[in-house]
């Protein structure tokens, strides 16, 4: 009795409060009794035991059936468990309750026919690359992958194990929504997840993987993870479908319009990458999870790196035009600098004027942050300020170096900028930046011009390593703007600006302050890059305590 | 004058970029003149002073006088090096420069006079008992001029610019009609390049050879012929990969060319050196084309045979000194092959221009016997202002074979990303049979790939070894990317995966099984380089990794030609077939530019129907005028373009209905 104890107590742990007030007494007297009270009996029925664990097992591993399989393969989806054989490393996988069924006893739902081992949701964990995770994945062919009390506990019980050992989780949604037979124990099942992803915000990576319909109240199980991923054509994430839009707001709207991969990768910014099909997405997974450390008491990665640290990168040098007001890609830098050119794009369609994402450096990850000048002149506004800042908070979190190139004319102006709220949106990036504690270094490779010199990463937030490349401008405002103000009604503006510019368009007015450390050759960024991270991979640095901080959300 | 600059220097500017600037000759060290886009250009940075003659745009720039002349006063430069292209054959540029004291390091204006005009050059040339192509020795006025004497001389006729080269302005009629539009698009052509729209008319000889020889004249009557160079294989005819010597002349031809090169330039007093070009048919008969009173960009396999350095010989000649050499000092040693690097897509009529940032680019100079003239380095912009050239890259052999062994060694080991470039093309030339056996003429493009260049057609045992190449890549990213490093659990575990033979980061050697085919595969599999050598069953090869995705689309450059392959696990593979299949674009009702470039005119509006075919408008890249035509019959549903407009490739231009 002793064991069981520990057993139960154990299985409270894991399974949540939920699951074992729903029916307690199964657990503990079922048990006991066969083992200890009825040797006989025990030995005569471990066959047909056996018997029924083989053909639950069975009929876990077919989930709704071949017929309900082959719909699935028709639609161009995977299955449940194929996606999760696939995203882990081969014979990886231990699966968690595998025998876990639905209690719903109202509408029919009790018959036999109406229950499937597992229920619709395949959980467990794996290997990707040898390292662990933990993964759910909802399986569409049993009652179109809608989430019961059962499929729930499932769920809450790998997220409460991936916080207890840590180890990011991976869900793969597939999910009609609520199991409407069960009313307000699907609903609770829904907050008990929210719960969950909120308790190990920061604390584990969190990923999704939007793999078909994810709808209702279920998109903000995603919503709340560090990264949203979507399957082109195949995936739908919005809060209410067509038909409800139509009957409320009487607009016409396809799915993929309201909620597809494009909507949400180019026009929401729900969603921070789309891949082309199933297995696209679940290879590429394997690729980004390679970036991320396991949990916020895991150092960022180090993968085996064939590119010399110490290379020089002579394309940088003609990267920037000589005339200022010609764009040029970001891309070509980070591109330039990355171990072998691999930069994994966070957000590539949405608010392109900044450009996030990761890389190696000597084949430890970091995060880059880079203002696009190739994009509206590389400017801040409200939706690059969040994506920037949401981006900068999740490297924080989990120990992830920035590096952050810095070409930035200054913040939107406009009433539509200021009317959305740009004074609050822009001061998350500041925020989030400032806040920041990981190592920190910065590159300016030409405007860093007003306020926005001040958000990206500046020295005066706290930049561990901050660079000027020659072609830097750190100034108030760009020669015109300034000579304008400084020089009103005088005339001989032009002479005027060329003294403006002779001052201030270059990196010296920063560098004399030490506000950059040194102004090095562009050639030589990977260079002095991959060192000073080596000498900032023992920074310790920490904020005041707080309850938490309050971000101007 | 200053003493003449060291040759190393001077080869190193003269080779930049095609040669599309100049050389000011100062009391002070070289001193280049240049454009402000190419500030950061390796020629502009190797000089000892540069000076900036303007814009992008050669009109503005090194086709202005003023500021080249302006730019020769600034420095106090003694002399100027025209380089090749531009102002180099220009009799005007010639004559103020001398008006001002300024050395023109090239032949006097009364040779570039005769000889830049093609209509006086053959008659000068018959004078001196040169042959010459039967044609109208005369300016043709209009279309209508042009079919009647067209009609005279025969079909197929050649159009060119009286003041062209390098086969601009230049077009092939076989009928009246062909005559007409030729003559349209010939004088516009003319026009844009050479401010000269003066047409030509002459015989056009069918399969002909181009070899040229070259010649070197001093100001004391002396003049040499340093063999041939064989530039038969062309398109549209501009030369893409040339020899010297050729494979086709006997001694008796080549003496007999060479006499009546030197002939020709004694007629015209030239100094300096110079090209004279002939076509020669299958007979051994040559026909005088034209005389070159420049540096040719091809110079340099006369250099490698010869082992004469022609811009110091210029430079000599141009300060008066007697040749050195006699004709009989002037030797054939080895072969030497030259293949033109462009930035163009081969796929496309064997090139179209395009541009973009050089984001990666190393030059094969770690071969033997490679010379390599360029005038760019990783990150220059090829932009639509020049001839889409990135090198000029020569190999030398003491034989032939020897010198096209180290080619397609060299081509498999230059590296160029970031723009499309002809190596798949260079490589199957040097390659082909027909090449390899010198069975060429300047119309080997078309013959051999009547249907285009589709890039190389792999065998049998090449697929295998391309897919075996490819998994084994695979495989080896796959193994490295389970390789943490300062995680001690982690590394032993991954251990258990791999075979790891001592201190090396994956396996070198894999096996691959191809159904039940085995191939070895072994490299370093140095996955940061942009070189993978690899050797295939015993073969030793240089293949490119262009790219590689998460989701095992690998892109290999090998044998020249970049193949997309995808490499999946089985299980993935097992589950690709439930993947749906993405409808592409549907292209035959959208007209996007091929290339980069401005347009020229738009001869259809919305609502228009087009037949197939049918004109729609015409962009004009790099100077080259190319027509673009509906692929089917169907009404014109919207128009994106207007003349003038500057486009980038894929850019919507039309769209039918």
């Amino acid at each position: 009795m002793a064991a069981l104890k520990v057993v139960r107590s154990g299985s409270r742990l894991l399974n949540g409060f939920q699951s074992l007030l729903n029916n307690p007494r199964k657990v503990t007297c079922g048990v006991a009794a066969t083992v200890t009270k009825h040797p006989r009996w025990y030995c005569v029925s471990h066959l047909s035991v056996q018997e029924r664990i083989e053909r639950k097992r069975k009929a876990a591993l077919s989930g709704g059936g071949q017929q309900r399989i082959e719909a699935q393969h028709r639609r161009g989806k995977l299955t449940a468990r194929e996606r999760v054989e696939l995203l882990l490393d081969p014979d990886s996988f231990v699966e968690y309750d595998m025998f876990v069924e639905h209690r719903c006893s109202d509408f029919g739902m009790e018959a036999d026919h109406n229950k499937y081992p597992g229920d619709s949701v395949v959980t467990g964990q794996g290997r990707i690359n040898g390292r662990l995770v933990y993964v759910f994945s909802q399986d569409f062919t049993v009652f179109g992958g809608s989430l019961s009390g059962a499929h729930a506990q499932k769920i809450c019980k790998i997220m409460d194990q991936a916080m207890m050992v840590g180890a990011p989780v991976i869900g793969l949604n597939d999910s009609g929504g609520a199991r409407i037979q069960e009313g307000v124990e699907s609903l609770a099942g829904y907050a008990d997840i929210f719960l969950r992803n909120v308790m190990a915000s920061g604390v584990i990576p969190q990923i999704s993987l939007i793999m078909g319909p994810c709808a209702g109240g279920a998109v903000y199980s995603p919503a709340l993870t560090d990264f949203t991923f979507m399957v082109k054509d195949t995936s739908y994430l919005f809060i209410t479908g067509p038909d409800v839009v139509k009957s409320v707001t009487n607009e016409d709207v396809t799915q993929e319009e309201l909620g597809g991969a494009k909507t949400h990768t180019a026009v929401s910014g729900v969603a921070h990458k789309a891949f082309e099909n199933d297995i696209d997405a679940l290879l590429n997974l394997r690729e980004f999870f390679n970036f991320l450390p396991l949990s916020n008491k895991d150092s960022a990665p180090i993968t085996e790196c064939h590119d010399p640290s110490d290379r020089l990168v002579p394309g940088l040098d003609t990267v920037v035009p000589l005339e200022t007001t010609k764009a040029y890609d970001m891309l070509d830098i980070i591109h330039g600098i990355a171990d072998e050119r691999e930069f994994f794009e966070i957000m590539p369609n949405y608010a392109k004027n900044i450009v996030v994402g990761f890389a190696r450096m000597n084949g430890r990850t970091v995060g880059i942050v880079g203002n696009q000048p190739k994009v509206a002149s590389g400017c801040l506004d409200i939706n690059s300020s969040v994506k920037g800042a949401r981006f900068v908070r999740f490297c924080d979190a989990f120990n992830i170096p920035i590096i952050t190139f810095v070409d930035v004319p200054g913040f939107l102006p406009g009433t539509a900028q200021e009317y959305g709220g740009i004074i609050r949106h822009g001061a998350k990036l500041l925020f989030a930046f400032a806040e920041a504690t990981v190592p920190k270094i910065t590159v300016i490779t030409r405007k860093a011009y007003g306020g926005a010199y001040d958000v990206m990463s500046s020295k005066h937030l706290r930049g561990d390593v901050n660079y000027a490349w020659p072609s830097a401008e750190v100034a108030v405002m760009g020669a015109k703007g300034a000579v304008q103000i400084i020089f009103r009604g005088k005339e001989n503006q032009a002479e005027a600006e060329a003294e403006y510019v002779e001052k201030f368009a270059n990196p010296f007015p920063a560098a004399v302050r030490g506000f950059v450390d040194d102004i090095i050759q562009p050639s030589m960024t990977r260079k002095r890059i991959c060192r000073d991270l080596e000498v900032l991979a023992s920074k310790k640095q920490a904020n005041p305590w707080k309850k938490h901080a309050n971000i101007p959300l | 004058m200053s003493p003449l600059r060291s040759s190393p220097v001077f080869r190193s500017a003269s080779g930049s970029r095609g040669g599309q600037s100049h050389c000011l000759w100062t009391q002070s060290p070289l001193t280049r003149a240049f454009v402000s886009p190419s500030l950061r250009l390796v020629h502009v940075k190797m000089a000892d002073e540069a000076v900036c003659v303007g814009p992008a745009p050669t009109n503005k720039s090194y086709l202005n006088m003023d500021a080249i002349l302006e730019a020769a006063r600034q420095t106090g430069a003694q002399a100027v090096h025209p380089g090749y292209g531009f102002l180099s054959e220009n009799k005007e540029f010639a004559r103020r420069l001398a008006a001002h004291g300024v050395t023109f390091i090239g032949p006097d204006t009364h040779a570039i006079q005769a000889m830049g005009d093609k209509i006086e050059s053959k008659l000068i040339a018959k004078k001196a008992k040169v042959n010459t192509i039967p044609g109208f020795d005369g300016v043709v006025k209009d279309a209508e001029e042009a079919v009647r004497i067209a009609g005279e001389i025969g079909y197929p006729v050649m159009i060119k610019a009286s003041a062209g080269g390098g086969g601009k302005g230049m077009r092939i009629a076989w009928n009246d009609e062909e005559t007409r539009e030729g003559f349209r698009f010939s004088s516009q052509e003319a026009a844009s390049s050479f401010g000269d729209d003066r047409l030509l008319i002459e015989k056009f000889i069918d399969n002909p050879r181009h070899i040229e020889i070259q010649v070197l004249a001093d100001k004391h009557g002396n003049a040499l012929w340093l063999n041939e160079r064989e530039c038969s294989i062309q398109r549209r005819n501009q030369k893409v990969v040339e020899e010297a010597p050729s494979t086709f002349l006997d001694p008796e031809t080549r003496c007999a060319m060479g006499e009546q090169a030197v002939s020709l330039a004694k007629a015209v007093q030239y100094s300096s050196a110079g090209t004279v070009e002939f076509l020669v048919d299958s007979k051994k008969n040559f026909y005088f084309l034209e005389m070159n009173t420049r540096l040719q960009v091809e110079h340099p396999i006369t250099e490698c045979i010869t082992g004469l350095d022609l811009v110091q010989q210029m430079i000599r000649v141009a300060k008066g000194y007697p040749l050195q050499h006699r004709q009989a000092d002037i030797p054939i040693n080895g072969w030497a092959i030259e293949s033109r690097v462009y930035a163009e897509d081969p796929y496309k009529s064997f090139g179209l221009p395009s541009i973009g940032r050089l984001s990666q680019y190393q030059e094969p100079v770690n071969i033997p016997a490679v010379r390599v003239d360029s005038g760019i380095q990783e990150g220059s912009d090829i932009s639509i202002y020049y001839d889409p050239m990135i090198s000029k890259l020569v190999t030398y052999g003491s034989t032939r074979a020897e010198a096209l062994q180290r080619m397609e060694e060299a081509l498999d080991n230059y590296v160029i990303r970031g723009v499309t470039h002809n190596i798949p093309l260079l490589r199957e030339i040097i390659t082909h049979p027909r090449f390899v056996s010198g069975d060429i003429s300047t119309k080997f493009l078309q013959e051999v790939y009547p249907e285009g260049f589709k890039g190389h057609q792999l065998s049998d045992s090449e697929r295998w070894e391309l897919l075996a190449t490819a998994v084994a890549l695979f495989v080896a990213a796959q193994l490295r990317s389970q390789r943490f490093l300062g995680n001690l659990s982690d590394e032993l575990e991954t251990c258990s995966h791999v075979c790891l033979p001592g201190n090396s980061l994956v396996c070198r050697f894999l096996q691959v099984d191809l159904d039940g085919k085995r191939v070895d595969v072994s490299s370093e599999w140095n996955l940061a380089s942009a070189l993978l050598p690899v050797t295939v069953n015993g073969t030793q090869r240089t293949v490119q990794c262009l790219s590689r995705s998460a989701s095992g689309e690998i892109d290999l450059q090998y044998l020249g030609t970049s193949y997309k392959l995808r490499v999946l696990s089985k299980l993935a593979a097992a589950l690709n077939k439930h993947m749906p299949e993405k409808v592409p674009e549907d292209t035959s009702s959208i007209l996007r530019s091929p290339m980069p470039g401005s347009v020229v005119a738009v001869s259809v509006k919305a609502g228009d129907t087009v037949a197939e075919g049918q004109e729609i408008c015409v962009i004009e890249a790099m100077k080259m005028q190319n027509s673009m035509t509906a692929a089917k019959t169907a009404k014109v549903k919207s128009v994106h373009c207007n003349a003038g407009d500057t486009v980038g490739e894929g850019d919507l231009l039309v769209e039918l209905e």
